[in-house]
């Protein structure tokens, strides 16, 4: 059994020590905001924050949440509506397939809250390492500093 | 996503309480999907493609008597935001808001089949479609409100379904389809709105599908967790033409987790309760097998003369003779080389199966073709055609023909092992990049004889490529695992499909007025390495070629890219679109700087359809050779506009994607095994990598939809490689434009 806040709620999980955070977030307690991309820790389609960092959850053990505070895209949001960051990518209509969207506002928001005022080129390097397969990225960057103006 | 509405049958569909049912007799003048003025509205005359092939009107729209409008279709989203473009096209052409339609898209129970969703013919095929449709129930609903008010329907006014007499007198399309199952023949031709009227098409809807995605709600097939799911895996051979020989699975099967092992054939699989027991036992059993495994692939740096030398039969799609005799004073020519490239999607493909107690197998995939991938499946299953179900849902972006149908085909097989039983399936990152059908290699050879002022005389292209299409088509042999079964089903020798505008010639012949004209490809069937349908087909590579080799013509003639093209374009819709991106590129009051430099190209996709132009300007690092885009203008003339935003972004998705394979990607393998295993051995374009984009999209009030998708990719090729030429002086002919192969043609420019 493991025990872990999730979204600002107590959850436990019936999942082995070893098992990846990926799957036990998604397939156990059912969020939506992370995705398998890679299982290798080099797209960031799985990107949640573990106690504000963000980490690879593909690549990240379950039992390393153990006691800690998760969050997931959904955990964003403020009470039940998108989040300033989350409500920019919506009205910058920043998204073709989207898949990798969670993993690239988790990551922007992880920015954010070390740097509120970050410039263009702050945040192509903090998302440098997310890959986006559409072609959204301009649109990504402006959501973000459409966010933080 | 309509989950509830997907968990619908059509019976039970069909049991709300009013909706409309209509007839429709087919008329006699008939079009097909070819002919550029048969793809819309202007001038067009009968049924378009997809309503003449499933010409009932009740198959496409539902009125419904809660004031909401069901719109069912066969063409689906995969991030390119059809569902939103079509939903407008509905909402205007039958007069209510958007916020009223409920759309349900690729069913194979519930929706009219309207073939692949490919080739940018969302709106062409099914946006034309859903127009004619909607225009007719909108007469049909007037006549029964001219009815009901005693007024004619010539008069009445309607807004958001609310229909208003010339008397003042009101009805709604609700009211007016409550308690009645109406069967009706719809046999007049459809009155379309004046365009002139719109309020809904050309303006920016925001996509239905965006917010979920952007709040953690469940949107993609990958995002689903029915009850009672359980994880199904397959372990690959290690190579295409592998063959098991033996293995034993009982270590496997005592697993934690393990439900069950699956072999048939050379074909391994696992199901286990949960994805990390699934991954394990995969893993596992890839381990456990004997194999017989050639060594025999060809390697990738072989792979452009074995092209050249592989058996082909020439086929000349284009002969225009020049009629006088005046010999070139000097012909050009130069070969071009495309590298297999990977669709790449970041999420790997995936699929849920059951199979019911009914003997349906129910699959939710995110195939682009579910109806001809249902079909394969079945026979594949050995079963009817009607006992495979596929609905669409949502996945990763796929640009084109990717493992789609492949996992929902391994879903299928691992399901039909367990049945009642719900298996989920995704693919491991190594599995799709390894074992995903690619965008084939191609060569492509130009010659063009020019006159005293470098105008163009004479003008051939030689085009070589393996198959561009190898979908499911509703033959299992084009399912990947099914080629492993035993009995396996063998893959069909692929067939060069007819016409100019298909796979390996798609936009090899010029749109340039040059005299002699004759473009030849040369087709190989056989397939080395697996191919198939990638995001614009030949036409990249072909545009890449060609607006390469004109740039290469007008340096010869010493003259300016941008002049040269316009002397020879006399399409005044090319001439403005290529006048469009240079203008907001600045092109006239270009600032030359050190190492920089400036690139500009056009097409118009398949030819007939969307007119695109791209400028480009780079810097080039002369110690690294490596390549900076700055900045991208791009004009884009798509027809009608529905949604301008939306191809704004198509047309950026273009831009960056196709940088992305011009610059840096090709799949790699070596005799035995594909080395581009994952996102570091197969890199991509990433955030630092990428230029500022503007789009230009221009409107072409009342004509037909183009589509959009597949328009840009070529010209952007075309432009960074001409932007180097113009940077750097050197001129780049075989994809990708490494750092290293700029240094090394720099180099070679020196000595």
């Amino acid at each position: 059994m493991l025990n872990f806040q999730l979204n600002g709620h107590d959850v436990t999980a019936d999942a082995p020590d070893d098992a990846t955070l990926l799957w036990v977030l998604t397939d156990d307690l059912k969020q939506h905001g992370l995705k398998f991309g890679c299982g290798l820790s080099q797209c960031g389609a799985c990107d949640v924050m573990i106690d504000g960092e963000v980490v690879r959850s593909c690549q990240t053990k379950a039992s390393s949440a153990g006691g800690r505070s998760v969050t997931t895209l959904s955990g964003l949001m403020e009470n039940g509506k998108a989040s300033k960051l989350q409500q920019a990518f919506i009205d910058e209509q920043a998204a073709q397939c989207g898949y990798c969207l969670s993993g690239m506002i988790m990551t922007a928001q992880a920015l954010i809250d070390r740097n509120p005022k970050p410039t263009e080129a702050d945040v192509r390097a903090a998302l440098n390492g997310n890959l986006c397969r559409c072609g959204t990225h301009t649109r990504i960057i402006r959501a973000v500093l459409r966010a933080t103006e | 996503m309509n989950t509830m509405l997907k968990k619908m049958t059509r019976r039970e569909l069909l049991a709300t309480t009013g909706f409309l049912t209509l007839t429709f007799a087919m008329p006699s003048n008939l079009f097909g999907q070819q002919a550029p003025e048969a793809l819309g509205i202007a001038g067009g005359s009968g049924l378009p493609h997809d309503l003449k092939n499933n010409p009932m009107l009740s198959a496409w729209l539902r009125i419904n008597s809660d004031g909401t409008v069901t719109l069912l279709i066969g063409k689906v989203e995969f991030g390119q935001g059809n569902r939103t473009a079509i939903g407008q096209v509905c909402a205007e052409e039958l007069d209510v808001d958007f916020s009223r339609l409920q759309i349900i898209a690729g069913d194979t129970k519930l929706c009219p089949d309207e073939g692949v969703t490919s080739g940018s013919t969302s709106m062409p095929d099914g946006g034309t479609a859903v127009q004619y449709a909607s225009a007719e129930v909108r007469g049909i609903l007037l006549g029964l409100a001219a009815e009901k008010l005693g007024q004619p329907a010539e008069t009445m006014k309607v807004k958001d379904g609310t229909v208003t007499a010339a008397n003042g007198k009101t009805t709604t399309y609700w009211e007016l389809v409550v308690g009645k199952a109406l069967d009706v023949n719809a046999t007049e031709k459809p009155i379309l709105k004046d365009p002139a009227t719109y309020t809904i098409e050309g303006t920016s809807v925001p996509r239905v599908d965006i917010p979920a995605k952007m709040t953690g709600g469940e949107s993609f097939v990958q995002d689903m967790h029915p009850d009672g799911v359980v994880y199904g895996m397959v372990a690959r051979p290690p190579n295409y033409r592998s063959k098991l020989t033996s293995i034993d699975t009982g270590p496997i099967e005592k697993m934690p987790g393990v439900i069950k092992v699956v072999r048939n054939g050379s074909f391994l699989g696992v199901i286990a309760k949960t994805k990390d027991e699934a991954m394990a036992a995969s893993a596992a059993l890839g381990t456990a097998g004997k194999w017989d495994v050639p060594n025999d692939m060809i390697g990738n740096a072989g792979i452009y003369d074995w092209l050249l030398k592989a058996p082909s039969s020439p086929n000349i799609i284009h002969d225009q003779k020049r009629a006088d005799g005046a010999a070139p004073v000097k012909t050009i020519e130069a070969t071009f080389q495309r590298p297999y490239v990977m669709h790449g999607s970041i999420g790997t493909s995936a699929a849920i199966a059951q199979l019911g107690a009914d003997g349906v197998m129910t699959i939710h995939t995110h195939s682009q073709s579910v109806w001809q991938t249902a079909e394969a499946i079945a026979k594949m299953l050995k079963v009817d055609t009607d006992k495979v179900r596929c609905i669409h849902t949502q996945g990763s972006g796929c640009y084109g023909h990717n493992m789609a149908d492949d996992a929902a085909a391994d879903a299928a097989l691992l399901a039909a092992a367990v049945p009642g039983t719900t298996v989920k399936l995704q693919y491991t990152r190594a599995q799709e990049h390894q074992w995903e059908p690619y965008g084939p290699a191609m060569v492509i050879k130009i010659k063009a004889g020019v006159d005293g002022d470098g105008n163009v005389l004479d003008w051939e292209t030689d085009v070589w490529s393996t198959s561009h299409a190898t979908r499911p088509g509703g033959n299992p042999g084009n399912l990947l695992s099914a080629r492993y079964l035993d009995p396996p089903f063998e893959q069909p020798t692929p067939k060069e499909i007819p016409g100019p505008n298909f796979g390996a010639g798609r936009n090899a012949i010029p749109l340039y007025e040059f005299p002699g004209q004759t473009v030849t490809t040369h087709f190989v069937s056989e397939m080395p390495i697996r191919v198939s349908s990638t995001r614009s087909l030949g036409a990249y590579a072909n545009v890449f070629a060609l607006e390469s080799f004109i740039d290469e013509l007008a340096h010869d003639a010493k003259v300016d890219p941008l002049e040269y093209r316009l002397r020879f374009l006399k399409d005044d819709r090319a001439r403005a679109v290529l006048t469009k991106a240079a203008d907001l590129f600045g092109w006239s009051n270009y600032k030359r700087k050190p190492n920089q430099g400036r690139g500009i190209a056009f097409a118009r996709y398949k030819n007939y359809a969307a007119l695109t132009a791209v400028a480009i300007e780079v810097r080039v690092t002369p110690r690294s050779g490596r390549v900076q885009v700055l900045r991208a203008s791009v004009a884009d003339d798509s027809g009608q506009v529905v949604n301008p935003n939306g191809i704004a972004t198509q047309m950026e998705g273009a831009v960056i994607q196709s940088l992305s394979w011009t610059l840096k990607e090709e799949v790699r393998f070596s005799d035995s095994a594909i080395l581009s295993a994952d996102w570091a051995s197969y890199p991509i374009i990433t955030f630092q990598e990428v230029p500022s984009i503007d789009v230009a999209v221009i409107n072409q009030p009342g004509m037909p939809f183009l589509g959009t998708g597949e328009a840009g990719q070529g010209p952007t090729a075309a432009a960074v490689t001409n932007a180097i030429f113009d940077a750097a002086g050197v001129r780049l002919r075989t994809l990708p434009l490494t750092p290293d192969r700029v240094k090394a043609a720099m180099d070679a420019k020196k000595s």
